[in-house]
């Protein structure tokens, strides 16, 4: 009888276990390295509409001069980014404030813009179109002049949301290349290979040294996070790395009263923080005035980064190899600068040899998923 | 963390209330029932704990708490009246310690008031301090309130004068927690007879608002969460219709209600201790009526520190904790209750959960 109980725990333990595994898998559509991905209830993704999101995506008559579409600064052949360009280009060649950052794997953050002064891919998609930096219309209208006329895009409205003329709205046209975005989802790189998958060989020994530091004396994954199961590279969180901020010390007490004193809204911020490169560099305060956002943007992704340089939210910092050594200095690019008041807790001088800071970047060189590995060499050529 | 999913409206929900969080301090509301004379706000800040390594160089992660609640006090609106430092600005109470806190410090737009800490006093016994800051204990009126400083770290003679063979030492042994060699903070006699009179000439109805470096109240022994004579010192309170007690030390958010006196707790720039009642191994007398606040990942230096701004617009303490990588916190007098409240987090289904750092 004895016997008997002891096999049955164990039948019922491996069962167990094996329920287990089987609910920590993913979907067949997160690539290794990545959780799975759960779409939101009023979007749900179909092929027709993640089509048409695409060919929305790519359509430049949604910009005033008819020369810009949302894949010009997220361009796929670029890591879905505007690289070699410091901060993006828009209408007339007029610049922004701040480094596009990639669509890849955009379905897993918690907001949207360097400040996440947007809630979702859906609101997001609102704002480059009526920006005067990006794409410069005055309001939506023209777009919804298009796609209610346009016999490609009235069949696919249509097809898609059962919706025509007046009926078709910006939450089409949003949710539609908000599908569309959900689908970059990008893993599989040699790191996930090696550290998810197995493949011990997947990793040089400089990139597996580059590992180690990543995760104790770089104190990286603080931030940019690996978990057990996934690793997304950022927390989703708002840090003063002392990027941008640190050039506008003496303008901080002014520039502070103005944004405490006006309460912006999100869409004033939109604009205000594109066209004034002083005001961009308030980041996060911007928006919500609170102290403990000063200077502070979004931790990005680091996934595909090789793809993807200059660097940080300004595209101030040229290379991987100078964003370690500006985090080796403590948060300030140029060693001996002063340190900006309100530096995040958690940047702090590294004393990493240049070796170690070789084998950093050499870690991250190992982030890259294979659809992008040319997008790596063109930008190696540039 | 993986919890990414968030719906819009959550969202909204998180957004909005950082931003009411954040800009509620920031406008000064008028309350129809307060005195106008009495519509003012100060800033406190506490506990800097600036620490002498060698030569020119201090702990930087001490140095960045204070310069920063610093720079963040000067960009306040409406402007504070004025700033008191809550004690503890030096770590083992040196000259060169001393001295760079005190740099620090003069970068505050405004004007400062000092209040004596333990670690500030045991190496010299306030000598250095008293030549940059001046008076141990004083008091002042300010648009309708009456404001006391004490040095409530003090303590018996004997362990003071004759007990330490080098000053250092005796430094050392009051700095430490947990120490069978430590002695507990008092007022002492001729600061109470000080204090008695100075109240005698002031009103009843004059709201008091006392600073002290130690609780003028018996929360926690071993780490000096005390004062040997605070029951003598709240007999002179007593008196007053609206009496608060404003102190450092204890590196957390406290507030209590003991008969007419009000109790706030700061918050430290330097570190964050734990909560007593987390640490079991004696009597604690936490008061009940603290919410403890949510703490702490170690990797953010600056979680679980902060600094704090106050207006008396009712003739109580209403304080805003300004709070880094965590919600800011408001504790206010209830009129309805009789006691200080945390005003989002009081009730039992509102307590944010402890964080889990892996």
């Amino acid at each position: 009888m004895k016997k008997f109980v002891f096999w049955l725990i164990l039948i019922v333990c491996f069962f167990g276990l094996l329920g287990l595994m089987a609910s920590d898998k993913p979907d067949k559509a997160a690539p290794l390295g990545l959780p799975s991905v759960s779409y939101p209830e009023n979007n749900p993704q179909t092929p027709e509409k993640i089509a048409l999101g695409d060919k929305l995506f790519n359509d430049k008559r949604f910009s005033d001069t008819g020369q810009v579409s949302c894949a010009t600064c997220h361009d796929p052949a670029k890591a879905f980014t505007d690289s070699p360009l410091k901060v993006s280009e828009g209408i007339q060649g007029l610049t922004g404030t701040r480094n596009a950052p990639t669509v890849i794997n955009s379905v897993y953050f918690e907001s949207m813009f360097w400040d996440g002064r947007s809630p979702d891919l859906e609101d997001q998609a609102l704002h480059p179109f009526v920006n005067p930096v990006e794409m410069g219309l005055k309001d939506h209208q023209p777009i919804l002049d298009i796609v209610r006329s346009d016999p490609e895009y009235t069949e696919a409205f249509k097809t898609v949301f059962g919706k025509s003329g007046e009926n078709i709205t910006m939450t089409e046209v949003t949710q539609a290349i908000a599908a569309f975005e959900r689908t970059k989802i990008s893993g599989n790189s040699p790191f996930d290979r090696w550290y998810y998958g197995g493949e011990t060989e997947a990793l040089t020994p400089a990139q597996i040294r580059g590992f180690d530091l990543f995760i104790n004396e770089g104190r990286c994954v603080s931030c940019h996070l690996i978990e057990q199961t996934q690793a997304l590279f950022t927390d989703n969180r708002f840090h003063n790395v002392g990027v941008g901020i640190n050039m506008i010390q003496n303008d901080i007490p002014e520039l502070a009263s103005e944004y405490i004193a006006a309460k912006l809204s999100a869409e004033e911020v939109d604009v205000k923080v594109l066209s004034d490169k002083r005001s961009s560099e308030l980041g996060r305060f911007a928006l919500t005035t609170g102290f403990d956002d000063l200077g502070s943007f979004k931790t990005p992704t680091l996934r595909n980064i090789a793809a993807t340089a200059p660097y940080m939210h300004d595209g101030s910092v040229a290379t991987l190899r100078d964003v370690v050594v500006h985090y080796n200095n403590g948060g300030v690019t140029n060693e001996g600068d002063p340190v900006n008041d309100f530096l995040s807790g958690g940047i702090r001088p590294l004393n990493l040899s240049d070796e170690q800071i070789d084998d950093l970047v050499a870690f991250m060189e190992a982030l890259t998923s294979p659809e992008f590995a040319d997008a790596v060499k063109t930008s190696e050529q540039k | 963390m993986t919890n990414r999913n968030i719906s819009r409206r959550t969202f909204m929900k998180r957004m909005g209330a950082l931003t009411a969080a954040s800009s509620l301090p920031l406008s000064l509301v008028e309350l129809s029932f307060a005195d106008s004379h009495k519509n003012f706000m100060f800033a406190y800040i506490s506990d800097a704990h600036i620490q002498h390594i060698t030569g020119t160089k201090f702990v930087r992660n001490w140095d960045r708490g204070l310069i920063r609640a610093v720079a963040e006090t000067n960009l306040l609106q409406p402007k504070p009246d004025f700033i008191v430092f809550g004690g503890d600005l030096a770590q083992l109470g040196t000259r060169p310690e001393l001295d760079h806190g005190a740099e620090l410090l003069s970068k505050l737009n405004y004007k400062t008031y000092c209040v004596m800490g333990e670690h500030d006093y045991y190496l010299d016994l306030g000598e250095y301090w008293s030549k940059l800051f001046g008076p141990q204990y004083y008091s002042w009126d300010h648009k309708g309130v009456h404001f006391i400083v004490l040095n409530s770290i003090l303590t018996y003679d004997e362990w003071t004068h004759e007990r330490w063979p080098t000053a250092e030492q005796r430094m050392l042994e009051m700095a430490g927690l947990d120490n069978p060699n430590g002695s507990p903070f008092m007022v002492g006699e001729e600061q109470r007879k000080w204090l008695a009179k100075d109240l005698e000439k002031v009103d009843k109805k004059t709201p008091i608002v006392l600073f002290s470096h130690s609780p003028i109240q018996k929360i926690y022994k071993g780490w000096n969460f005390w004062t040997e004579d605070a029951e003598e010192v709240q007999a002179l309170l007593k008196p007053f219709n609206d009496a608060t007690v404003v102190y450092g030390h204890v590196h957390q958010i406290q507030y209590n209600q003991i008969e007419n006196i009000s109790f706030h707790a700061v918050m430290a720039t330097a570190w964050p201790w734990p909560y007593p009642q987390s640490y079991a191994q004696a009597e604690s007398n936490l008061p009940k009526l603290t919410v403890p606040m949510n703490r702490a990942d170690p990797f953010f230096e600056r979680d679980a520190t902060g600094w704090q701004f106050i207006n008396l617009k009712t003739g109580r303490v209403t304080m805003d904790y300004n709070l880094y990588n965590n919600t800011n916190r408001t504790v206010a007098y209830n009129p309805k209750t009789g006691q200080p409240e945390d005003v989002d987090f009081q009730a039992a289904d509102k307590i944010i959960p402890p964080q889990i750092h892996f």
